[in-house]
C-alpha cells in the first residue's frame, strides 16, 4: 500500500487545473435548464473538447485521453475545485459514450461519439415511463419493425426525462418484440429529438426550470442501423450502462469534497450563530467525515479496478451514501443559514446564500434517480447480504 | 498511488480466518467464560506459532517486523470471531510501545519473550478507564501523569471489575511510580502516549468492522431461517432495509480503518485525526449492527443462549474504550476547523 501520488499524476493534476484556470468563464453560466443556459453549456462542452479534456476515459482515437480511474479521479478534483460548469451531455459521455464503445458498431461510433464529444449533439435518456419507474422492465413503449424491415416505428410516451427540453438526441429502451414481457424483447433504440412524431413537453421542477420532460412518440420513424446492440437484447445493454464504472463516472467524490468544505466555510462564518444550536456543528464535521470517506473508499475501488480486479454487489451501497451526504449537507446548510434559506439568490435580504437553495432542492432528487434509495436496500439485502428474495 | 492490500497481506489474512474461524467457535468462548482467568495458553501458544504475537516485533527480537497496515486486516478478524485474548492490544500497542521507548533495556528484556508467546504484556494509559487482561500480564506499561513506567506483575495489586461482556477482563491497577520504574517522561512520552492511543483506537476501530460483520452473518443466517406468514422473515423489505441500513455504513468504514493504519504505519502528521475518523465511523456501525440485528431475530435475540450477544457486548464496550465518541469526535474537528486544514476535493492524500 503506497499512497502518494506518481509523477506523472502530479503532472496530469497540473495539467488539468492550468488549462481550467485559463478557460473556467469568470462569470457563472445561467442554468442549463434555461435555453440560454443549455447553449452556453453546450458551448462550454466545445471548448473542453478542443483542450481534449470532454471525456479523458475515452480512448485517445476518439478524442479522449485513455485516462485510468485514478486519472479521472484526480480530473475531477481539479475540475470541482475550479468551479468548472456543470456537463450539460453528462448522460450522452458518461453513460451512453462507454456503452456504445462496447456493444456499437463501427458505423455508430464514427457517426455518434464526435459529436457528442463536441457539443453538437447533446443526450438525453429515454427510459422511465408513467408505468415503468422503478418497476423499469414494466416498459410499454412500443418500437415496431416495418415491414420493409428498415425502421422501427415508435408508439409511446417516456417521462422524467432530464434535459430533454433541449437535446438533440435520445437513447431509449422500447419493447421490440410485442409479444414479450418484462425485461425480455426490449431493445436499445438512439432516436433523434427532432424527427416528426416527437412531442416533448417540459415538466417543471422544484426550481420552476423546467429540468425533465414528457416525451411523446407518435409512429415515429427511426432506421434500424440506430439500434444499438441485438435486437430483444435492450435489457443487458442498459444494466451495462447503469453499471458501476458509470456511476462512478456521475457523481465522483470531488463534488461532494467541495461541497463539504464549502459548509465547512459557511459554518465559520456564521459560527456564532450556527453554535446557538450544538448539533449543527456536529453534523458539519459528519459531513466532512462523510465525504472524505466515499472518497477514501472511491480510491480504494479505483485501486483495485485498475490493477484488473472487480467490483462486487458492494457497488449498491455507492448511491445511498452520496444521496444521503448531499441531503444532509444541504439541510445542513439550511440551518446555518436560518431565515435567509428560503431566499433566492437575487433577493435584497439574500446576502451571501450563494447556490445552497439551488443545492438543497437538487438534493432532495438524490435518493430517488439512478434508481431510488428503497430499490438499492433491496438491490444491497439480496445480492450483496444474500438475504432470500 | 496503490490504496490495496497485496497479495500476501490477503493470503495472510486468508489463512487467519480459517484458523481463527475453527477454533473461536462461540462455543469455545462460552467455554472459556466458565474458566477462572477466561484465557487459554493453549491458544495464545498457537498464535504465536502462527507468527501472530510477534507480528509487529522486529525480526532481531525473533518477530515478522511487520506493520500496522499488515495486521489491521487481522486485527478485523480478531473482531469477526470476538477473539477473547488480547493479541490485537498485544501487536498494535504494547509491542509497538515497547519498541519506541527511549530505553532499551525493555525490548531487549521482554520482545523476544513476547514473540515466542512466553510473555505478556498489558498496557494502562489514563484514557482508559481500566487495564484490560492484567490477570495473565507479566509485565505492564503504565501511563503515571505524562510518564510511562514499566513494572512487573508482582509490583501491582489487581481489583477485577465485571464487564457484560463476559470475555472481557478489566482490572484497576495500584502499583507505586518511582524513577526506577520510569521508562519514558517529556515530550517523548506525551508523544509515545498519543501514538499508543491512536494505535488502541485503530485496533478497536477494525475489530468494529469484523464485529459488524460476524452480526450481519448471523442475522443473515437467521433471517433465512425463521418463517412466519409461509415465508422467510427476510423477504421482508423492513427487515431487508434493516440489515441493509448496517451495510452502507460498514462499507464506508473499511477504507477510512485502512488508511488510518497506513497513517500510522508511516507517521502522517494528521494520523490522529484519520484515526479519530475510523474510530468513529467503524464503532457506530458496529453498534447500529448490534441495534439492527437483536433487531431482526426478534426475541430470540435478547437471549442468552442465542451468540448473538457475544458480539454485541464487545461492540459496544470497543465503542468506549480507547478514547469515546467524545474525544476522538474533538479530534477530528480541531482538524477540520483549523485554520490551515487540508480539506476538499484532491486533499485527501496530502
Amino acid at each position: 500500500m503506497q499512497l502518494q501520488y506518481t509523477e506523472s499524476q502530479q503532472k496530469f493534476r497540473a495539467e488539468i487545473s492550468n488549462w481550467l484556470a485559463a478557460n473556467v468563464p469568470k462569470q457563472r453560466l445561467e442554468s442549463f435548464d434555461t435555453e440560454k443556459g443549455f447553449q452556453q453549456h453546450r458551448e462550454w462542452e466545445a471548448k473542453l473538447n478542443e483542450g481534449r479534456w470532454g471525456m479523458v476515459t475515452w480512448p485517445s482515437a476518439l478524442g479522449g485521453r485513455d485516462a485510468t480511474l485514478l486519472e479521472w479521479l484526480i480530473f475531477e478534483e481539479e475540475y470541482w475545485r475550479a468551479g468548472a460548469p456543470l456537463r450539460v451531455n453528462q448522460n450522452g459521455i458518461f453513460l451512453l459514450g462507454p456503452t456504445l464503445m462496447e456493444y456499437g458498431t463501427d458505423a455508430q461510433k464514427a457517426d455518434i461519439l464526435p459529436k457528442m464529444a463536441n457539443g453538437t449533439e447533446v443526450w438525453c435518456q429515454g427510459w422511465s415511463e408513467p408505468g415503468a419507474g422503478s418497476d423499469m422492465a414494466a416498459i410499454r413503449t412500443k418500437a415496431e419493425l416495418s415491414s420493409d424491415g428498415k425502421h422501427y416505428i415508435i408508439n409511446g410516451q417516456k417521462t422524467w426525462s432530464t434535459r430533454a427540453v433541449w437535446a438533440d438526441q435520445c437513447f431509449g429502451m422500447f419493447r421490440t418484440d410485442p409479444k414479450s414481457e418484462r425485461h425480455n424483447g426490449l431493445s436499445f433504440i438512439l432516436v433523434p429529438m427532432k424527427l416528426a412524431g416527437i412531442t416533448v413537453r417540459p415538466i417543471p421542477q422544484l426550481d420552476g426550470l423546467p429540468g425533465f420532460a414528457e416525451i411523446f412518440f407518435d409512429n415515429v420513424k427511426v432506421p434500424v442501423e440506430r439500434r444499438l446492440g441485438k435486437e430483444g437484447e435492450g435489457w443487458k445493454v442498459a444494466m451495462a450502462t447503469a453499471g458501476f464504472e458509470r456511476g462512478l463516472m456521475l457523481r465522483s467524490p470531488a463534488r461532494f469534497q467541495e461541497t463539504a468544505r464549502r459548509l465547512v466555510n459557511l459554518y465559520k462564518a456564521n459560527q456564532q450563530s450556527a453554535d446557538r444550536d450544538p448539533s449543527v456543528k456536529d453534523a458539519v464535521i459528519r459531513c466532512y467525515l462523510d465525504a472524505e470517506a466515499y472518497a477514501l473508499t472511491t480510491y480504494q475501488t479505483a485501486c483495485r479496478l485498475d490493477k484488473g480486479g472487480k467490483i462486487g454487489a458492494e457497488s449498491s451501497t455507492n448511491k445511498i451514501f452520496w444521496s444521503e451526504l448531499d441531503q444532509k449537507m444541504h439541510e445542513t446548510a439550511m440551518s446555518i443559514l436560518s431565515a435567509r434559506a428560503e431566499l433566492e439568490p437575487h433577493a435584497p435580504e439574500a446576502k451571501g446564500v450563494g447556490t445552497w437553495l439551488d443545492g438543497f432542492l437538487f438534493a432532495q432528487s438524490g435518493p430517488i434517480y439512478a434508481g431510488t434509495n428503497e430499490i438499492q436496500r433491496n438491490i444491497i439485502a439480496e445480492r450483496m447480504l444474500g438475504m432470500p428474495k | 498511488m496503490d490504496f490495496t492490500f497485496t497479495e500476501d497481506q490477503l493470503l495472510f489474512q486468508e489463512e487467519i480466518i480459517k484458523f481463527l474461524v475453527n477454533e473461536i467457535t462461540p462455543e469455545k468462548i462460552r467455554e472459556l467464560w466458565e474458566t477462572d482467568s477466561g484465557r487459554s495458553n493453549e491458544l495464545w501458544a498457537q498464535l504465536a506459532e502462527l507468527g501472530l504475537t510477534g507480528m509487529t516485533v522486529p525480526e532481531e527480537f525473533g518477530g515478522l517486523g511487520m506493520n500496522e497496515v499488515d495486521f489491521v486486516l487481522l486485527a478485523q478478524e480478531c473482531g469477526y470471531v470476538a477473539l477473547p485474548e488480547p493479541l490485537v492490544e498485544t501487536v498494535l500497542v504494547a509491542v509497538p510501545l515497547i519498541n519506541s521507548l527511549p530505553v532499551d533495556s525493555v525490548k531487549f528484556a521482554w520482545l523476544p519473550r513476547i514473540a515466542s508467546g512466553e510473555a505478556k504484556v498489558a498496557v494502562g494509559l489514563t484514557q482508559n478507564l481500566l487495564v484490560a487482561d492484567a490477570h495473565i500480564a507479566d509485565l505492564f506499561l503504565l501511563q503515571y501523569d505524562e510518564e510511562i513506567h514499566a513494572v512487573t506483575k508482582s509490583h501491582v495489586k489487581l481489583t477485577h471489575n465485571a464487564s457484560v461482556d463476559p470475555s472481557r477482563k478489566l482490572f484497576s491497577v495500584q502499583w507505586t511510580p518511582s524513577t526506577a520504574t520510569c521508562v519514558a517522561k517529556g515530550t517523548e512520552a506525551k508523544k509515545l502516549i498519543e501514538q499508543s492511543i491512536n494505535r488502541g483506537a485503530l485496533g478497536a476501530a477494525a475489530q468494529a468492522l469484523g464485529l459488524a460483520r460476524r452480526m450481519i452473518d448471523i442475522s443473515v443466517k437467521y433471517t433465512s431461517e425463521r418463517q412466519q406468514f409461509g415465508k422467510a422473515i427476510g423477504t421482508f423489505q423492513a427487515v431487508k432495509h434493516r440489515m441493509a441500513n448496517v451495510a452502507v455504513p460498514l462499507e464506508y468504514s473499511k477504507a477510512v480503518v485502512a488508511r488510518a493504519a497506513y497513517s500510522i504505519a508511516n507517521h502522517h502528521p494528521d494520523a490522529a485525526a484519520h484515526v479519530s475518523h475510523a474510530k468513529i465511523v467503524a464503532c457506530e456501525a458496529a453498534v447500529l449492527a448490534a441495534k439492527n440485528s437483536i433487531q431482526v431475530h426478534g426475541a430470540m435475540g435478547y437471549t442468552w443462549e442465542v451468540d448473538l450477544h457475544i458480539y454485541m457486548k464487545k461492540a459496544w464496550a470497543l465503542n468506549n474504550t480507547w478514547g469515546d465518541a467524545a474525544f476522538h469526535k474533538n479530534r477530528v474537528t480541531d482538524f477540520v476547523l483549523s485554520d490551515d486544514n487540508k480539506i476538499g476535493a484532491g486533499r485527501t492524500f496530502m
